[in-house]
């Protein structure tokens, strides 16, 4: 009898220990490690996969719910929404009239259409709602448009009519006012692009350069500077490199945003840069800060920059490992701008057929035309041109500056469509043309194989 | 003796406390939701009057100061129409309060999703339509709740709003003259 008594007794402490020891290392892993995968329930999105371990960004609070999180979800995305005049605000929702919509979709709340840690049931643009939720609230459309009558209701957002988000591109008077476009306009130019390098670039004697090191290196360094537009006495050495007891040889990866802070905001919240602006207290990260200073000091930041090998498109394997920072992309002392930055810089490391098929496209044979001065300028179109278009700014009006955000302008793909493709193509094209996914693979070479319907029946309605 | 004090002295603070606690009968009684929404809706129509007649009619006419458009944000003078600004205001209330909702209802409408969906609503803007003047006001519940809800009359007050809907292509009437009751204001008070 006493030693059945030991047994369990032994068998109780045994057990106990082991769920100490476990606690131990969940414990450990949940406060001391910036990795927290065991605490992962389910692969995250495309959008936010990247900063996944880095919990705190989205769940602010252990204890909080549907607010806590909806507060995280506007935090990084409200300013956007507000830009693409959101056609379905949290404001249309919260009146109680809307009661039984709610009891359906409850569309106050971002996650009742983009739910995380979904992997199965996420689809473009990490949509995880059923693809025929406008119905619950517009079933009755064909009452008002005789043309919608027998559309089957998961092809409202599918067929490059709508956006649950962002009709800038789509409403009924827009397409209206674009109907009569041809394909291509009598004089293709990227007016924002014409505008950006009209800007008279400031040309001053270069100073003397204030590095306190004389080495090889350092004079290739120097020479490539005297080259650039950094050879000013406002943008030395000592600018980037700091001055006497702050002197270093490798300055911070967000050295450049002292200057170019418009620039870091869209670096650092698109997918290139979005790791550097998580802080170690992730909740204080988004949004941003106007003042991104303290992001310069590494101990700030919780994550290391994204390497190729972090993401999800095809990479090429030579640069799997390369960090990505401003210098990635423009160097550290030539930090070539124009399609070195805008094409050679994206190629280096894209691998998928859209970029490989780049050199082939009827875009690149006209980038080379304007650089042989043959076209005027604005004329090429580049990766950039697209995916990083030249913004002008509010603050500043007729001062232009690039997006470095390339998601900003892309997901839907009509985004594009007014900041970029009607500069040169009409809106049918343009329609016709981003719903083309073999054409987007082939970048273009060639013309639409679908065709939209909208403008078509936008026009009909009015003939009514 | 200073056992009877003690008492007198644990009975009277006992009575301020539970006073204090009740917060006395003119507190709890609380504001007439009548005069509430009534009170709400007198600031927005004054507002939405003063917005047409001071901005829009006088700095949009023919377009000369601002233009008054639709689609006012792809303008570089475009201004917003009085029932995009009346609307706007409701969504800018409804991010500060849940003490109230108001919103712009039409049985005309030229958004189809402005057009009465509860059974106050039609009963409301039916109401002040058939009795010109008047305004309407009832009980509703709705996801559980129950709110008083009273309906205001629109009524066109100058040339554009009149003008506008009746040459809008998505509007269903287009028969509207000056003075006529064109939609209504829905105020909602939960209780």
């Amino acid at each position: 009898m006493k030693k059945g008594v030991r047994k369990v007794t032994l068998l109780y402490s045994l057990l106990t220990i082991a769920v100490l020891v476990m606690a131990g290392i969940w414990a450990n892993e949940l406060f001391m490690k910036t990795e927290k995968e065991t605490f992962l329930i389910g692969e995250t999105t495309h959008g936010h996969h990247q900063i996944e371990m880095a919990c705190a960004t989205c769940h602010q609070s252990p204890f909080g719910g549907g607010d806590v999180l909806q507060d995280a979800c506007v935090g990084c995305h409200a300013a956007e929404l507000k830009a693409a005049h959101d056609s379905h605000p949290k404001s249309k929702f919260t009146d109680p009239r809307n009661a039984d919509r709610l009891e359906q979709i409850d569309a106050r709340y971002c996650v009742a259409c983009h739910r995380e840690h979904q992997p199965r049931i996420t689809r473009d643009m990490g949509v995880t709602m059923a693809t025929d939720y406008c119905v619950a609230c517009h079933k009755d459309i064909a009452e008002d448009r005789p043309s919608h009558e027998g559309m089957a209701f998961d092809t409202c957002a599918s067929a490059g009519c709508h956006n649950y988000h962002d009709n800038r591109a789509l409403y009924e008077d827009f397409l209206l006012q674009h109907s009569n476009e041809p394909a291509i306009s009598a004089q293709p130019i990227i007016a924002a692009m014409q505008a950006y390098v009209a800007e008279p670039a400031a040309v001053n004697a270069a100073p003397q350069p204030d590095y306190p090191v004389q080495t090889f290196k350092a004079a290739e360094a120097e020479k490539q500077w005297l080259h650039s537009a950094h050879a000013t006495e406002d943008s030395n050495c000592s600018s980037c490199h700091g001055a006497g007891e702050r002197f270093t040889e490798q300055p911070d990866a967000l050295v450049c945003l002292d200057c170019h802070q418009a620039q870091a905001e869209g670096f650092l919240t698109g997918k290139h840069g979005m790791r550097l602006a998580v802080k170690r207290d992730a909740v204080e990260s988004f949004p941003l800060n106007p003042s991104l200073k303290a992001l310069q000091n590494p101990e700030v930041r919780l994550l290391t920059p994204m390497t190729p090998a972090q993401g999800r498109l095809p990479f090429k394997a030579d640069v799997h490992d390369q960090s990505l920072t401003c210098n990635t992309c423009h160097g550290a002392h030539d930090y070539p701008l124009g399609a070195s930055a805008a094409v050679e810089a994206c190629m280096g490391c894209h691998d998928d057929r859209h970029t490989n098929e780049y050199k082939a496209s009827p875009h690149y044979a006209l980038l080379l035309r304007e650089a042989a001065g043959e076209l005027p300028a604005g004329s090429g179109v580049t990766c950039a041109t697209c995916h990083m278009p030249k913004l002008e700014s509010e603050q500043e009006p007729g001062e232009f500056h690039t997006q470095h955000n390339q998601n900003a302008n892309l997901r839907p793909n009509e985004k594009m469509i007014r900041t970029v493709c009607l500069d040169c193509h009409g809106l049918q094209f343009a329609l016709d043309a981003l719903a083309d996914p073999a054409l987007i693979e082939n970048n273009f070479q060639g013309r639409p194989s679908v065709s939209i319907d909208s403008i078509k029946m936008a026009i009909e309605r009015v003939k009514e | 003796m200073k056992v009877t004090k003690l008492w007198g002295s644990l009975v009277l603070a006992g009575s301020v406390v539970l006073t204090a606690g009740c917060g006395g009968e003119e507190k709890a009684a609380g504001i007439d939701p009548k005069i509430m929404a009534d009170s709400l809706f007198a600031v927005m129509a004054s507002d939405r009057a003063n917005y047409t007649k001071l901005i829009i009619k006088r700095l949009g006419a023919q377009g000369k100061f601002i233009k008054p458009d639709e689609h006012w944000e792809d303008l570089e003078n475009g201004a917003p129409l009085p029932a995009q600004m009346f609307r706007f205001g409701a969504e800018a209330v409804a991010e500060r309060t849940d003490a109230f909702t108001y919103s712009l209802q039409s049985l005309w409408p030229i958004n189809k999703q402005n057009a009465p969906v509860t059974e106050a609503e039609k009963a409301g803007l039916q109401y002040i339509v058939d009795n010109p003047g008047k305004n309407y006001y009832g009980e509703e519940e709705l996801g559980g709740v129950k709110y008083y809800t009273a309906v205001y009359p629109d009524v066109a007050v100058a040339t554009p709003c009149v003008d506008c809907h009746n040459e809008h292509k998505d509007s269903p009437r287009t028969d509207f003259k000056i003075g006529d009751t064109m939609g209504g204001v829905v105020v909602r008070i939960p209780m």
